[in-house]
């Protein structure tokens, strides 16, 4: 039947079409599929790469295109390399990384350790733990500084109502010490549930049996946790902490959103002084140098992420 | 010697791809905290560079035989 259909599609074809397709190798078959994918690539990711690099030499502004544009050589890197302000920006996004990291994997790993007891119910549970990481980040932001507002926002009440501060004082986004804890706070609350996933995927992976041979040397559940769940989870959560960093180390919507770098430049993140140095100050190519060293940053943390993802894998 | 056996490589035993990979990761690791650190600027100047040789020398390392 299908035989018969093949036959018939192929003498439809016109002689001239048939004659031009059997004329095309495997290969360029191949070649022909994957070709708008790879210029779509190149147009999107690889040449603004290297339009960027070009751009980080020399003096170009976005706002002046008429200029004449003068090579700097490596002036634009070295004042960044030696700029106190990029500099504490950078101190900010490391504490920002350190703190939600932390926070995340620990949370995330308990709540991927007590999933995996398989209690009743812990289907639903593991499904209502995962909403905040399928929401988009732009609803996140919004709802998050209506909740952090001291007037109407809930977050303030609850923080009144377990401290006994009023809640009219309790200005999450405004504060110089609690805006950073803020974000921090939003960021652990979202993607969490990520790294839970990763965790639980880790825990699943682990043989019944070596937990029953445990059992028969009368190891401890502290002791099983500590020799077995542990280190044999340990790649995953490597894993897990690489992503989440390399992540939040480019984190800028929720940032921009919640206090968009402020109060001051408490909360002004490397992407964030970013933004204003390549839109606001129009120093394209100053930004675009500074993107760069950003990028090698990224790449450099992805090769460790792939060295550790192929070490989950030969396991 | 049997047939099977493999053939010894010619390849140092110092440049293999395992241990240089670890290197690498290390020099990247390094830059990366010296990005980061709030103690000397002459240390965040040097991050980058730091990075940048940690990062060329993964790339080239990984095509070294294992």
């Amino acid at each position: 039947m299908l035989n018969r259909t093949a036959d018939s599609v192929a003498r439809a074809t016109p002689e001239p079409l048939a004659r031009k397709v059997r004329g095309i190798s495997d290969k360029g078959l191949a070649w022909l599929f994957i070709s708008p994918t790879i210029l779509l690539l190149l147009a999107i990711n690889i040449f603004p790469l290297f339009w960027a690099i070009y751009l980080s030499f020399t003096n170009f502004r976005a706002n002046r295109p008429n200029e004449v544009v003068k090579n700097l050589g490596l002036a634009n890197y070295k004042r960044i390399l030696a700029d106190q302000d990029i500099w504490i920006a950078m101190q900010t996004t490391a504490h920002f990384v350190f703190w939600t990291i932390l926070l995340q994997t620990l949370i995330g790993f308990t709540l991927a350790w007590l999933i995996d007891r398989k209690f009743r119910g812990h289907a639903f549970w593991t499904t209502i733990i995962l909403v905040p990481m399928m929401l988009s980040p732009a609803v996140v932001g919004n709802f998050w500084r209506f909740l952090y507002e001291p007037q109407i926002g809930l977050f303030a009440y609850a923080v009144s109502f377990v401290t006994g501060i009023p809640a009219t004082e309790i200005s999450m986004l405004s504060n110089v010490s609690l805006a950073p804890w803020s974000i921090i706070i939003v960021d652990t609350w979202m993607w969490t549930p990520y790294v839970m996933l990763i965790c639980l995927a880790g825990l699943r992976s682990i043989p019944e049996y070596i937990y029953e041979a445990a059992e028969v040397d009368r190891a401890s559940n502290w002791r099983q946790f500590w020799s077995i769940t542990l280190p044999m989870a340990l790649p995953f959560i490597m894993l897990a902490v690489l992503f989440r960093g390399i992540e939040n180390f480019k984190m800028f919507d929720m940032v921009n959103l919640l206090t968009g770098g402020g109060p001051g430049s408490t909360t002004e993140v490397a992407s964030i002084t970013l933004k204003r140095q390549a839109f606001e100050s129009w120093r394209t190519g100053y930004s675009s140098a500074f993107a760069i060293i950003l990028f090698v940053a990224v790449f450099g943390l992805a090769n460790i992420y792939v060295k550790a993802l192929n070490k989950v894998k030969q396991r | 010697m049997s047939m099977t056996a493999k053939r010894k490589s010619r390849w140092p035993v110092w440049a293999r791809r395992g241990l240089m990979e670890n290197v690498a990761t290390a020099i990247i690791a390094i830059g990366f905290l010296m990005l980061f650190q709030p103690f000397a600027l002459v240390l965040y100047t040097y991050s980058f560079i730091t990075m940048l040789a940690g990062t060329a020398m993964f790339i080239i390392v990984s095509k070294f035989p294992e």
